[in-house]
């Protein structure tokens, strides 16, 4: 195996896993805490997983104290003598490889004496290896400990002196990765590895040993989305175990590293030169910032304050925040970008014992506190068996908010306490007051903007501007204040293939969070979203001074022309500017522009030398010699010269270009390190067409400032689909991945991007920015004032090529209503044309041939079987359409999608005529739109789709007025009411979290495969491997231009790979990882012809999804107005005189598809295949095309994506094996053999069952067992009645059928009643509980997620999201976090008590009733979408009595029976959430009636 | 952009047409102005297509979803400046072209197409009347000093003229005839293209510094020696003007012609200049027989019918075409039947008849003997024993042309031909001899005024490639 080679890159690794920690007040080292921790261990193992070799898991370890009694004893026996316990340090030791010179242990000696240190000597760490699996054996390291011992006096200084000997024993060895310290403290040592973790005391008898004593263990169990697993990535590191992504890291890397030069600490003194690079290379995020939060831990910092600064809480939007807590962030937030990204962090140094949640609180962590002074906190309740008559406290941490034990002090500290210390170090807002200024304070400048030489029209020619700018991108943003959307994906060349010239830009694709990591809802989740930037220098980031906070606020990164020049005067006194030119003599050539760019960096570099506090990169000026540097180079360069200088960060970027117009050219820039950016030739351009036809009845003024909006919004969704929530943590983050440039250019001005076919270097950047200044300058006459046509979204034939166009259209529509081959061929020859060739990347190909005669070759109608069709819902394309593709894919054994939006259950049975109208594909999305039980039961393949290739990390919306009477029946809404999908899946926040899903969905249906629809992008073979160790039976890999539904235009654009790209690396990564065998590869984006087929089968397809090509084959005209319903050839529309414009048919897609197949069958002869399966990911068979005559493309290199995967023989190389999914171990065997008699005769059945939370998904098999046989119906109410007892692990009731009541007296984990199907759910606490029953967590996270019918009574609070995306049950809680009712749609929540933020956040239907005794829930509330009324009518009055009174019925509720006795008195205290869309639609239902009446 | 349901709201609405019975009377342009408020209307229509077939059926590539949305928002100057981008003369097409646009128009698919060709002609003529149509001569300082010779002043040559002038280089443009238009002055008549319209087009180019010479037949006088000694580049755009003649017996009888030779006299006296022919040809009062089914032939009819024919005949070779395009046709140009203003002005249509000869006495024809035909095999072959005879005393040739007239220049350039008797042309609009380019019916025969105008320009910006190495012309 070969990390590295091919398109494999062991950076893109991600994981995941269960975590937690038990700890004692009392501070007294038992042996019991140890043995707990390794209980915690075992009960989360589920969270971890295996790669190919079932027995190695991804790692697991335990961090303890020093058990000091067992280390004297050990040492001891050794002779080793060690000094008093705290006064000798311990490190942990991994060695592998040779040695070399003096060896680790004479390194180490040397080091130790250096520093003042006696190395006492080492121990060998007993281990059995065969406690674990074969692949962990065969890198295991040898294991040793050595002693360290201290000079008595000051703990701290001790501990700074073991992390200056480990980091210079790293750096003494990086280059042989001979050892790695595992951890080195006086105070901690851990013992880790890559097991699962009920092997780790097996693998480590040390950790038997009854002296081995401690009072913290923190556990880990990870999940790594690859299986090349190393010992070291195990955690905890050495102050931290994470469950959690650090989306930014590249930028928090780069920042760190920019910020050590400016470093110093009075205690590290000389030391901290030792220790440069604080960060090393290669890590994971996890190590990564462990590295950074020891060192500023060790700077003087305490955990606490350390984590509060990396981690903040969203203070940013927080109205309700206290000042001081505020003051304390706002601080700190100019010191230190945020490590930004769903995480939940334990922490320790060995006294205290931690843990946080991420702003989003987008990782579970729950805790309990014991009688007897145990503190337990972990990813799931549980997770340690404790009897409920010990636990006194049940509760979960709450986004961002921190929990700390302190063993010395004996205290339990609740986020107040913990960070109220904190708040009070520094007169902090004092400090802010003094030292901040807004930029909105400052005087309107005196000066105005340099005139500009050159008109207008000129510039606007100079930067590339096109009509479609104007009218497609400018105005609609100028207009509306938002990005306008687009459909049907994208069919232009990528921008190295492009005829015409490109801005630097079009060769950037961004990154979005698919599986690991959620994207986030920047319009929904608006709270935790920020746009704010500051300008200014940093100061030393161990130092607190005043100094340090004074800078100038931003709101946001758009700059008038007006604002920047606010900056350019702000003088010494608050920041010294410079102004660069970023312009190059046109006669100097395309040389000149490179020298041009040296020259710039040498200049900012003196400047900032000599205090220049913010450098404006300005392209004013630009005239007839005069041209740009495309300020993107320009930006990115400087960033890093100067961070290679070492003085980033005592400068602040600020571009002033004409080039920068789109959201995606605004996030690159800041991606690369630009604070703000003045647009301002964008600026002028809105101000000229203010009032013209494409500006109607917007002013300029207003335009400008809708357009900083609609930029400013677009910019949170391109930073949000990669999960991050401030822009200022965004900057510098460089989270995209270039397509088309070279090694060289990228290494030297954007450093660290992948950029995997290599392409262009400078001079073609040159070239094409020099052939734009000659249109600008030199045309003969200035054609009317008009700019080019662009031709990028619409087809102009003169401007941009398309693939789909005037000449590929006609033949296919012809052919397919013909039946004739031959019409067809003219399609698939229009693609061996030039054009047609440079537009992808598979056009480069061609094949090796070694030919057989065609009759050997499989036959056409075995081949059309691995056809699908995309994922279309009914709703974006019209019933016909949709129909016909099922009925078509019926016929040849191929398979349809459902798409998002449910499949009507008439679908599910055979028509008279024997056509078959059900989508074997059934798509699970985020919005779980008609997902029931009865729609996963009637499926052959569950997809979850994770992203989509026309918008990856987004969510999508429904317009009230497209949902019709027959979507809102099948999507279990509200006709009228608008849908949102949100960006992620709310039970997806990582790679377990989607093993999870996986899990459930087999329960339910055990005899559909589960599929997983990634988008492609770098990194997603690693996704994929991870998908495929969370047990997916199949993976889609979708390329960037497919797509047929609405989407922001730079998304269709600018988001997502190709999938030659994506598919090529997941066939490598799944090979190397040994996993290939166990999924079926799909791919899609943009398929059309048997050449397109059989490469993406030599790159390892085996299954082809196509959209577009089918959908041209029923009529398809490309109008890409399919977001405005007004299709005319009636596909994708539901307007009923539209559709009856349908004229496709089932034959016509088959036609299609046999053509296409008997077009493979000839390729495949052509190459010597005689079986499909043979073809299957044989790259070698593919080449680059021998001559390539086009001057950009001559520098692809396309041999990453040909690396065939070199595997040990045996390995499969295709699908061979099916994914255990382990469902025999489902406690649901049990209950459906006890539920038979109610399942074959509807008899009643009622029992009793214990649960714990390694029982998950609960109920699922059984409701999938009932809605077999009952459909959507189930059983009569009542039929089964199960009462559980104990602690029920992830997804209780998921799926749960009607006529099945469970109740649960205990507590849950997250996801209880996911897609609830008609069944009763009751969940209260012990009867023995210690706590009190109306303050505890009786349900974790996200509840109901989807449910379409049912009930659920809760006692106690629920976590945040509380019945998410709901459309049909009827709920009960007594609190509830964060986001409860987020995206509802239709059903009944009554809150008895306590609300989070953000309640009914994009809700559109149903009702919440919340019981708001203290008069905060309108502060709590978003009030978007929702208005609040009282509980007045006798409708509603009767609906609210009824729920209260079956809550005290089904779950004991004392406070349903306070409420009902009082009922008069609490009735005015109840606030009904009513969605606007809801009330409207019932208000035009009335009208009518209204009419009749008067 | 545009209304995206005003295809569902409005149908498909011509420009009227002045009734039958007044416009025979005269010569003057049949089509009245439509309203602007229904011609926004119209212009709303349009769907604003992803893929414009419209765009791309259009030789010139005109953008015509751009400039209806622009028309539905009343943005008339916006809207000649785009049309203008690519056409130089939407004056010429606006009238005379049968629009394969329209024919490649989505809404053709299932519904009516987009009556593109009215607004592009209501576009420039407000455009005139506005007085933004204004000479745009090319600055001194950007004359390139380089010499153009464009030989034929139809449309291919005069928009190879306007564009190569305004590349900055010397455009001369060389026509035998005595007015400067080729088939656009004397080929087709007044009620389709008055023809003050192509002498308000001449006149800017004359401004803008385009120099046109008249009776210059190229080869005579000027020599082709003089031609290429004074010139850096040739544009040929000569035209596919040598009629197709039938080779039958009687043919050589008095009163059968040529259509051009009788269409060109006709215009000339319309124009009141004297025709300068050996024998006059007039339909006025005789029973008139034209031969073929295009666009010529349609010309003849309509001209027949102004002087005052007694009746008149149109003949085709081939059966009936259908009605209704064939479903599979879209995009392209339909067979069909294509209905021209003339022929509601009256006369016969007939269809599936050959010709076998003619009879007369007195030197001049009074039959026309023919036969039917049918289609068999893909072949029109005649049926025996259907021989019939029609009596004529006129009988006018409209069936095509066989390539550029073959003169002495011709013979001299010697540049080839291709199998249908286009001047045969290389790489584009290149030709065997470097620097001289050739364009529009000269090139690929009897063609659309729109290809002629599309290849003019093309043509231009070779010969400009050729003239400075690269050209900043458009495409």
């Amino acid at each position: 195996m070969t990390p590295g080679a091919g398109l494999y890159d062991p950076v893109y690794e991600h994981d995941a896993c269960g975590l937690g920690f038990v700890a004692r007040l009392d501070g007294r080292r038992t042996r019991e805490t140890v043995e707990e921790g390794l209980e915690v261990l075992l009960n989360l193992e589920h969270r971890g997983t295996t790669g190919s070799d079932p027995e190695t898991g991804d790692g697991a370890g335990i961090l303890t104290q020093i058990p000091d009694g067992f280390f004297r004893k050990r040492c001891k026996e050794l002779g080793i003598e060690l000094p008093e316990a705290g006064c000798y340090g311990v490190g942990m030791l991994f060695e592998s490889g040779v040695d070399e010179g003096l060896g680790c242990e004479g390194r180490l000696e040397k080091i130790c004496a250096e520093e003042g240190h006696e190395l006492l000597g080492f121990r060998g760490v007993p281990v059995v290896p065969e406690a674990v699996g074969k692949v962990a054996r065969s890198v295991m390291p040898r294991i040793r400990q050595f002693f360290i011992a201290g000079q008595g006096g000051d703990e701290a200084a001790f501990e700074r002196k073991l992390y200056v000997i480990r980091r210079r024993l790293h750096k003494a060895v990086e280059d042989s990765h001979a050892c790695y310290v595992v951890s080195l403290s006086s105070k901690t040592v851990i013992y880790k590895g890559l097991l699962k973790g009920r092997q780790l005391p097996r693998f480590y008898p040390d950790l038997k040993d009854a002296a081995f004593a401690s009072a913290i263990a923190l556990v880990h169990e990870r999940f790594s989305t690859n299986t090349l697993g190393s010992w070291e990535l195990a955690h905890p590191y050495r102050y931290i175990a994470h469950n959690g992504e650090v989306n930014t890291i590249k930028g928090n890397i780069n920042w760190l590293r920019a910020r050590e030069s400016r470093l110093h600490s009075e205690l590290f003194g000389r030391d901290l030169e030792k220790l440069s690079p604080v960060i090393l290379p290669g890590q994971s995020d996890s190590a990564s910032f462990d590295n950074a939060l020891e060192l500023l831990h060790l700077a003087g910092r305490s955990l606490p304050h350390a984590v509060a600064m990396m981690i903040p809480e969203a203070w940013e939007n927080d109205g309700l925040m206290d000042p001081e807590r505020r003051a304390f962030y706002q601080y700190h937030s100019a010191l230190m970008e945020p490590w930004d990204g769903p995480a939940a962090v334990a922490f320790t140094d060995g006294r205290i014992v931690g843990a946080m949640l991420d702003r989003n609180g987008l990782r579970p962590a729950r805790y309990s506190v014991t009688r007897d002074g145990r503190v337990i906190m972990a990813s799931e309740d549980g997770a340690l068996r404790v009897p409920a008559e010990d636990v006194i406290e049940r509760w979960r941490l709450q986004p961002g908010k921190m929990l700390v034990v302190d063993t010395e002090r004996h205290e339990l500290l609740h986020d107040e306490d913990a960070k109220r210390p904190l708040f009070g170090r520094q007169p902090y807002r004092a400090w802010l007051e003094e030292g901040e200024i807004h930029l909105n304070e400052l005087p309107e400048p005196s000066t105005n903007p340099r005139p500009e030489p050159a008109s207008l029209l000129e510039r606007q020619r100079a930067f590339g501007y096109t009509i479609e700018d104007q009218r497609i991108l400018l105005a609609p943003m100028a207009q509306n204040g938002k990005e306008p959307d687009g459909s049907m994906g994208t069919d232009t060349p990528l921008a190295v293939l492009s005829e015409r010239p490109q801005l630097l830009f079009s060769y950037f694709k961004q990154h979005f969070a698919q599986v690991t990591n959620p994207p986030i809802d920047p319009l929904r989740e608006e709270l935790v979203m920020s746009l704010k930037m500051s300008l200014g220098p940093e100061q030393n980031l161990f130092d607190e001074t005043k100094k340090h906070c004074r800078r100038v606020l931003i709101e946001g990164p758009v700059l008038t022309a007006a604002e920047l020049e606010k900056i350019r005067s702000l003088g010494s006194e608050r920041a010294n500017s410079t102004t660069l030119s970023t312009l190059f003599p046109v006669s100097t050539g395309e040389e000149g522009m490179e020298e041009a760019l040296a020259r710039l960096c040498e200049k900012a570099e003196s400047v900032v030398k000599a205090g220049s506090a913010v450098l404006v990169l300005s392209d004013r000026g630009v005239n007839e010699t005069q041209a740009p540097i495309p300020s993107l180079l320009a930006t990115a360069s400087l960033h890093h010269h100067l961070v290679r200088a070492g003085i980033r960060t005592a400068t602040t970027l600020v571009v002033e270009t004409a080039e920068a117009r789109e959201v995606h050219h605004f996030a690159l820039l800041i991606g690369y390190g630009a604070t703000a950016v003045n647009p301002y030739l964008a600026f002028e351009t809105i101000e000229d067409l203010a009032g013209t036809h494409l500006m109607e009845g917007v002013g300029p003024e207003e335009a400008a400032k809708n357009y900083v909006k609609a930029i400013g919004k677009g910019l949170l969704k391109v930073i949000s689909k990669m999960g991050i929530s401030t822009l200022f943590s965004y900057c510098g983050a460089q989270i995209f991945e270039a397509v088309g440039l070279n090694q060289e250019l990228v290494d030297r001005c954007f450093t660290g991007t992948a950029s995997r076919v290599g392409g262009v270097g400078m001079d073609a950047l040159a070239r094409e920015t020099l052939e734009r200044h000659r249109g600008a300058f030199s045309a003969a006459w200035d054609n009317a004032g008009e700019l080019e046509v662009g031709g990028e979204y619409q087809l102009r034939v003169q401007g941009q090529y398309h693939q789909w166009n005037q000449t590929s259209i006609p033949p296919l529509q012809r052919a397919v209503k013909t039946g004739n081959f031959e019409t067809y061929k003219e399609f698939t020859r229009h693609f061996d044309g030039h054009s047609a060739r440079f537009a992808t990347l598979r056009g480069l190909f061609d094949f090796e041939r070694a030919p057989i005669p065609i009759e050997k070759v499989e036959p056409a109608r075995e081949i059309v079987k691995r056809f699908v069709t995309g994922a279309m819902s009914f709703g974006s394309i019209s019933k016909e359409a949709h129909e016909t593709l099922a009925i078509a894919m019926n016929r040849i054994g191929g398979k349809s999608n459902t798409g998002e939006g449910g499949e009507d259950p008439t679908r599910f049975t055979i028509d008279p005529n024997g056509d078959n109208r059900r989508s074997a594909v059934k798509q699970v999305a985020s919005g779980r739109f008609g997902v029931t039980t009865e729609y996963l039961v009637n499926a052959d393949v569950l997809q979850i789709k994770m992203a989509q290739g026309s918008k990856p990390g987004e969510g999508g919306q429904l317009p009230g007025h497209k949902v019709s009477d027959d979507i809102a029946k099948v999507r279990y809404s509200t006709p009228g009411v608008g849908l949102i999908s949100p960006p992620p899946h709310h039970d997806i926040y990582s790679i377990e979290d989607l093993a999870q899903l996986i899990h459930d969905l087999k329960n339910a249906n055990p005899l559909a495969d589960v599929s997983v629809k990634l988008v492609a992008e770098v990194g997603v073979g690693t996704v994929a491997a991870g998908v495929a160790k969370a047990k997916a039976d199949h993976i889609t890999i979708s390329g960037h231009d497919g797509g047929t539904g609405a989407s922001p235009l730079s998304s269709i654009k600018h988001a997502g790979l190709p999938w030659e790209l994506g598919l090529a690396e997941t066939q490598q990564v799944l090979i190397q990882n040994d996993l290939r065998g166990r999924v079926i590869l799909q791919t899609d984006g943009q398929l059309k012809t048997g050449r397109d087929v059989v490469v993406a089968a030599l790159l390892g397809g085996e299954e082809f999804a196509f959209s577009t090509a089918p959908l041209v084959a029923t009529g398809c005209i490309m109008m890409r107005v399919c977001h405005l319903n007004t299709c005319p050839v009636g596909i994708a529309t539901q307007d009923p005189e539209l559709r009856k414009r349908f004229t496709g048919t089932p034959e016509h897609v088959v036609n299609y598809f046999f053509f296409l197949a008997e077009e493979v069958r000839e390729l495949m002869a052509s190459m010597g295949f005689r079986t499909f399966e043979e073809m299957v990911g044989r790259s070698d068979m593919l080449k680059m095309r021998d001559a390539i005559e086009h001057w950009k493309a001559r520098g692809v290199d396309l041999s990453a994506i040909l690396y065939r995967a070199e595997a040990p023989e045996g390995t499969a190389i295709s699908h061979s094996e099916r994914q255990n999914h382990g469902l025999e171990k489902s406690m649901d065997n049990e209950l459906i053999g006890k539920c038979i008699p109610a399942l074959e005769s509807g008899k009643k059945v009622s029992f009793a069952h214990p649960i714990t939370n390694t029982n998950r998904t609960v109920g699922g098999m059984l409701s999938g067992e009932v809605a077999r046989r009952y459909g959507n119906e189930g059983l009569p109410d009542g039929t089964v009645r199960i009462n559980f007892h104990g602690v029920a692990g992830q997804s209780f009731g998921a799926w749960l059928a009607r006529g099945l009541t469970f109740t649960l007296e205990g507590t849950t984990n997250d996801y209880v009643g996911k897609g609830l199907s008609g069944g009763r759910l009751a969940v209260f606490p012990s009867r023995l509980a210690a706590y009190k029953p109306t303050r505890n967590v009786v349900v974790g996270n996200v509840a109901l997620y989807g449910a379409t019918a049912g009930e659920a009574y809760f006692r106690g609070f629920a976590g945040e999201r509380f019945a998410v995306r709901n459309s049909g049950a009827h709920a009960v809680v007594e609190g509830v976090g964060d986001h409860a009712c987020e995206y509802m749609t239709g059903g009944v929540v009554v809150v008895l008590g306590e609300t989070g933020r953000n309640f009914a956040a994009g809700m559109s239907g149903g009702v919440a009733f919340v019981l708001d005794e203290a008069g905060r829930f309108e502060t709590l509330c978003n009030m978007d979408m929702v208005g609040l009324e009282p509980v007045e009518s006798e409708e509603d009055i009767e609906l609210l009595r009824g729920m209260v009174e079956r809550h005290m019925e089904w779950s004991r509720s004392e406070r349903a029976r306070r409420v009902l006795d009082e009922w008069d008195e609490v009735l005015p205290s109840f606030i009904k959430i009513m969605p606007h869309d809801l009330k409207r639609v019932l208000r035009e239902r009335q009208e009518p009636e209204l009419e009749v009446a008067s | 952009m545009g209304d995206p349901k005003g295809f569902l709201k409005i149908g498909r609405k011509p420009s009227p047409k002045r009734t039958v019975e007044e416009r025979v009377q005269d010569y003057r342009y049949v089509y009245e102005p439509m309203p602007d408020e229904e011609l926004k209307g119209q212009a709303s229509r349009c769907m604003d297509c992803g893929v414009p077939f419209c765009n791309t059926g259009c030789p010139l590539g005109n953008l015509i979803p751009d400039w209806n949305d622009l028309i539905y928002r009343e943005h008339w100057k916006q809207a000649i400046d785009r049309l203008h981008q690519t056409n130089n003369f939407p004056e010429f097409t606006g009238m005379l072209c049968p629009a394969p646009c329209e024919a490649a128009c989505v809404l053709a698919i299932n519904d009516k197409p987009v009556t593109i060709k009215e607004i592009e002609l209501s576009i420039i003529n407000r455009a005139f009347e506005e007085g933004w149509v204004v000479p745009r001569p090319t600055p001194p300082e950007k004359r390139t000093g380089r010499r153009v010779a464009i030989v034929g002043s139809g449309p291919a040559g005069l928009a190879a003229a306007q564009q190569l002038n305004w590349a900055g280089h010397t455009a001369v443009v060389f026509e035998k005839d005595d007015r400067i238009g080729g088939l656009l002055r004397y080929g087709i008549p007044d009620y389709k293209i008055e023809k003050w319209v192509v002498d308000r087009r001449i006149a800017i180019m004359e401004e803008e510094g385009v120099e046109f010479r008249t009776n210059a037949h190229v080869g005579e006088n000027p020599t082709t020696k003089d031609l290429k000694g004074e010139f850096d580049a040739i544009v040929l755009a000569v035209g596919a003007l040598q009629g197709r003649d039938l080779d039958v017996p009687g043919r050589e009888l008095g009163g059968i012609h040529l259509a051009m030779d009788y269409l060109v006299q006709q215009n000339r006296r319309v124009a009141g200049l004297p025709t300068n022919a050996e024998v006059e040809i007039s339909a006025a009062g005789k029973n008139v027989v034209i031969l073929g089914g295009g666009d010529t032939s349609a010309d003849c009819l309509g001209n027949a019918h102004r002087e005052g024919c007694a009746s008149v005949k149109v003949l085709t070779h081939g059966p009936r075409p259908p009605d209704n395009p064939d479903h599979l046709t879209w995009p392209d140009w339909p067979f069909i039947l294509h209905t021209y203003p003339a022929h509601e002005e009256g006369g016969e249509r007939g269809f599936s008849v050959a010709v076998k000869g003619f009879s007369g006495t007195g030197g001049h024809v009074e039959k026309m003997h023919a036969v039917e035909t049918e289609r068999t095999n893909g072949k029109t072959v005649a049926i025996d024993g259907t021989d019939f005879e029609i009596e004529t005393d006129l009988v006018l040739l409209a069936i095509g042309f066989t390539g550029p007239v073959r003169d002495r220049f011709m013979r001299e350039m010697d540049l080839g031909y291709t199998h249908t008797g286009a001047i045969h042309s290389e790489n584009g609009f290149g030709t065997r001899e470097p620097g001289t380019f050739v364009a529009g019916d000269a090139k690929r025969g009897a063609s659309l005024i729109v290809w002629a105008i599309a290849e003019g320009r093309k043509a231009a910006r070779q010969a400009d490639e050729y003239l400075m190495g690269e050209s900043l012309l458009p495409e």
